[in-house]
């Protein structure tokens, strides 16, 4: 790439890393106000039921209780569902006061498959919602049917992905205070989205936005889960306003499995025409997505689901129906990859068997139909930059794909898994941001982002480029972020776009300050504006050094020639878009840019026990230029071990509507001992639109893993598994009918 | 029927009025604003609430306070002495071993017990000790690498 970069790619700690090893950052429920109060939601122990009567009469009389509140009207519709609130001077009596509330419920017909959801004569989830699926779309891209008639084989297959918990180790919370004199309310949450909380909690308490000012403490995770307005917040806040003193609410471990958000499972069939060679011609896939009892963000996860299909594998024709059913189950939502895990494991494990049918090499075919950069896509996507066939080579050498895959002893094996993810989305209500850049006298650097740090080390990327632009260390840099009533505006933390768009808005905004400083100084150092570099704390011509002044000089030369201090710049950015898309109804370019990569697994399968050991995931990975690359490390690793638990280990189980496993204990996600060997390739590009040639890192990379262990249990055992996740009692099982197949 | 007790928190005594029943996750955190140390499950199974009980990492969510009586006590706040970081803590930050930090307390007094028990311990070893304390963001990678810098550290004193 040439240019010489000091900060932006150095991997440096997160700048709140101190903080957080001595235990003084502080998290929402570490959040304490004069004279609070403690909520807890009173839940349906029920899946479906109307509601006759909610006699709050005696939790009212409990001592120490201070308000109750109704939240269900008319309905429950899952176990776990919010019926009413409580408010009181600690949390066991809150507790206690929610078990006096007295609930007569007339239980109603429940329904827990979408298939069956689906069918005519199902029980009514939602009044009016016919066939009980609240979202549906069928698109077709190219033409399918003639497509199918020149292909050489078709395969038509059929998968299950499990619901996942995002299990952040953060319990949700949030805290609110409200001042009766102007009106303001003020909550602290953990929330991924901030200024979407404050446009949610204005609607529901209906107040103005401008009355509402969301703060983001510290967030323990999120991975999707934290992006829903919850009764948490509506309740802290409505019991703030109407008793005149701060309240809180902290959900316990076990209403963070049933009662926030899943990963949704899914019902998928993919049918795929192709050439002899291995050329995909035409896809067409069906999704019926469990939503659970709510909608949440069903649209954009089908959507995702969809036209992600048509990407990183160049698929022409391609006709796709998706369902989002209700169930009276828990809801889903965002998860880490939203909509395209489940789509992925789907395609990615289905070319793995076509590859076998047709006696193909699997990576082979992954690169023949790889898209690449700059040819046109079926949905109108355009795709600047485009690693992905590089990423397959890679990863298959990596993991030593030629001299391993179908030559391991029984039991072992590898296996490969493309994928591809936008950075941010370009056009869908509010999705952009802003940022303010001030010069200090002594030339330190105050930043304003709205972007929602949630442990990923968003405060510190956008930092990095602000350094970098200033030509300043990071320690020069302080940052403010993610407060509604003091930063810019920023969507939140979702469809992995923070770094790109709220980079770029930082980038912009400092680059405003640094031409003021040096429109300025230009004169005095009798050089050209555009000849003057910042760099170490200096500004100077460029191949001239000793022709400049230190950046605190020049501001402090700035300021006593009467012009306005501090400096300020502003900058905001929202993706290049040359056609507005939802993608609900039009196609068009969905992301600024899209990121690339394969994951290459090598697993170990015990024949007596089924475990399965991922023993090592290479991820050949194209996220453009990594802006702090031990922090992109800590995306992909997070995301190897979490797609590991989608292969292997995780599933939220439900019988007749009740979570059996809401537990950490019973629930399983991985631990040390379970950890593989990671390692990652970086495969080099340079986008023209992300902050310094930047693109996504936190959510494709979790999109993969799971295939590509299923893909590589394959190699090991030579069995073909169709639903997640691949438990030891279905490794038995298969090894077993395996054998009597043989022996009969 | 509350009664006071006095426990021993990073060196200090602290007299506090608790219940038989209060956990010493409880005090810590709502009786005496100690919010290092988190409260991830209250049942013992993510390791957020870890902290040092004479040396050993105890998970204060399941622990009564009366039972700490007459213990010393180590949260994370009492870790680190002077204005420094601890080792371990210095570690952590350099080697990228946390995101979003809700588990690093814990982790850190995991690491610890273990640390001050055998110098070198095994990869093996760390992994089984560390076993009880979860993470979601990092994958484990980096907090493991992070133990393993301090443990190659040689003669240095915890």
């Amino acid at each position: 790439m040439g240019k010489e970069l000091n900060v932006v790619g150095a991997r440096l700690p997160m700048m709140d890393a101190a903080q957080k090893v001595k235990g003084t950052a502080l998290f929402t429920d570490d959040l304490i106000l004069p004279g609070m109060l403690f909520g807890k939601i009173l839940r349906s122990p029920v899946p479906h039921a109307k509601i006759l009567n909610i006699d709050t009469s005696r939790a009212e009389k409990l001592p120490g209780v201070k308000g109750v509140y109704a939240l269900a009207k008319d309905k429950v519709r899952y176990i776990g569902d919010d019926v009413a609130a409580v408010c009181a001077i600690d949390p066991e009596i809150a507790e206690e006061a929610v078990e006096l509330i007295k609930v007569d419920y007339e239980e109603l017909p429940a329904v827990f498959d979408p298939l069956e959801a689906k069918r005519e004569g199902a029980p009514e989830i939602h009044e009016g919602i016919k066939n009980n699926t609240s979202f549906a779309i069928k698109k077709e891209f190219g033409d399918v049917q003639k497509a199918f008639a020149e292909c050489d084989a078709i395969f038509e297959d059929i998968f299950y992905s499990q619901p996942v918990n995002h299990a952040p180790l953060e319990p949700h919370a949030a805290l609110a205070q409200f001042d009766p004199l102007n009106g303001e309310l003020t909550i602290w949450s953990s929330t991924q989205i901030p200024f979407f909380l404050r446009r949610n909690l204005s609607n529901t308490l209906q107040i103005p936005e401008s009355k509402v000012r969301v703060i983001k403490p510290k967030v323990g995770g999120g991975f999707g889960q934290k992006i829903d307005l919850f009764a948490k917040d509506f309740c802290a806040a409505w019991f703030a306003i109407q008793l005149g003193k701060p309240v809180k609410f902290v959900y316990e471990r076990e209403e963070v499995f049933i009662c926030t958000r899943q990963r949704h499972p899914m019902y998928i069939t993919v049918k795929t025409g192709m050439k002899k060679d291995g050329t995909i011609l035409a896809q067409k896939f069906q999704a019926h997505a469990d939503g659970g009892a709510y909608n949440s963000t069903a649209p954009t996860m089908i959507a995702l689901s969809c036209y992600f299909l048509m990407i990183p594998y160049r698929v022409p024709n391609l006709i796709y129906e998706g369902y989002h059913v209700y169930t009276n189950k828990p809801v889903g939502g965002a998860m880490r990859g939203h909509g395209i895990p489940q789509a992925r494991f789907a395609v990615e494990r289905q070319l793995d068997m076509i590859a076998a049918r047709l006696g193909l090499d699997a990576a082979e075919v992954r690169i023949k139909n790889s898209i690449h950069a700059g040819e046109p896509h079926p949905a109108k996507f355009i795709i600047n930059t485009c690693g992905f066939s590089d990423s397959v080579k890679k990863a298959a050498d990596a993991i030593g794909w030629k001299e391993k895959r179908g030559k391991l002893p029984l039991g072992r094996g590898v296996g490969l898994a493309g994928a591809s993810f936008p950075s941010g989305v370009s056009n869908m209500s509010h999705i952009s941001s802003g940022a303010v850049v001030q010069l200090g006298r002594d030339g330190a650097v105050n930043v304003l982002s709205g972007a929602a740090d949630i442990g990923q080390g968003a405060e510190t990327v956008i930092s990095q480029i602000v350094a970098e632009e200033l030509g300043v260390p990071i320690e020069d840099i302080r940052i403010t972020a993610a407060d509604t009533g003091i930063t810019p505006l920023d969507p939140g933390t979702f469809g992995s776009g923070v770094t790109v768009r709220a980079g770029n808005a930082a980038r912009l905004a400092a680059i405003s300050v640094k031409q003021k400083l040096c429109n300025f100084i230009a004169d005095k150092l009798e050089a050209n504006v555009a000849d003057l570099v910042a760099k170490d704390r200096n500004i100077f011509v460029k191949g001239s050094p000793e022709k400049g002044m230190t950046l605190s000089e020049a501001i402090k030369s700035y300021q006593y020639a009467d012009l306005p201090m501090p400096i300020v710049g502003r900058g905001s950015w929202m993706a290049p878009a040359t056609e507005p898309t939802t993608l609900f109804k039009e196609d068009g370019n969905f992301a600024p840019s899209y990121s690339f990569m394969t994951q290459a697994a090598e697993v170990d399968v015990d024949l007596h026990t089924g475990k399965v050991k991922l023993l090592r995931m290479v991820t050949a990975h194209d996220c453009g230029r990594a802006i702090n690359p031990m922090l992109v490390e800590g995306q992909l690793e997070g995301s190897v071990v979490g797609g590991m638990g989608q292969a292997l280990y995780e599933n939220v189980i439900v019988e007749k509507g009740q979570v059996m496993n809401p537990s950490f204990l019973d629930y399983g996600f991985p631990t040390f001992l379970e950890m593989p060997e990671i390692e990652a390739i970086e495969v080099e590009t340079d986008d023209p639109i992300g902050p310094f040639g930047a693109k996504e890192a936190g959510e494709g990379t979790q999109l993969s893993p799971a295939p590509a262990i299923v893909n590589a249990i394959y190699d090991a055992i030579g069995v073909d598994f169709m639903e997640l996740p691949i438990t030891p009692e279905k490794i038995l099982d298969a090894l077993e009918e395996k054998k009597n197949r043989k022996n009969s | 029927m509350k009664q006071a007790i006095e426990l021993n928190i990073n060196g200090d005594t602290h007299e506090i009025l608790v219940s038989p029943n209060n956990t010493l996750l409880e005090v810590l955190r709502d009786k005496l604003g100690l919010m290092g140390t988190k409260r991830g499950c209250d049942l013992g199974a993510c390791g957020a609430c870890t902290v040092l009980i004479n040396g050993d990492a105890y998970l204060s969510c399941i622990m009564l306070a009366v039972d700490a009586i007459g213990k010393e006590i180590l949260t994370i706040e009492g870790l680190a002495e002077g204005g420094d970081l601890h080792p371990l803590q210095r570690s952590f930050v350099e080697n990228g071993g946390l995101q979003c930090g809700f588990c690093t307390p814990g982790m850190i007094l995991t690491a610890k017990a273990i640390l001050d028990e055998e110098k070198h311990p095994t990869e093996e070893v760390i992994k089984r000790k560390m076993a009880g304390n979860l993470c979601r963001c990092t994958g484990y990678k980096k907090i493991f690498e992070a133990v393993m810098s301090v443990t190659e550290q040689s003669g240095k004193e915890f």
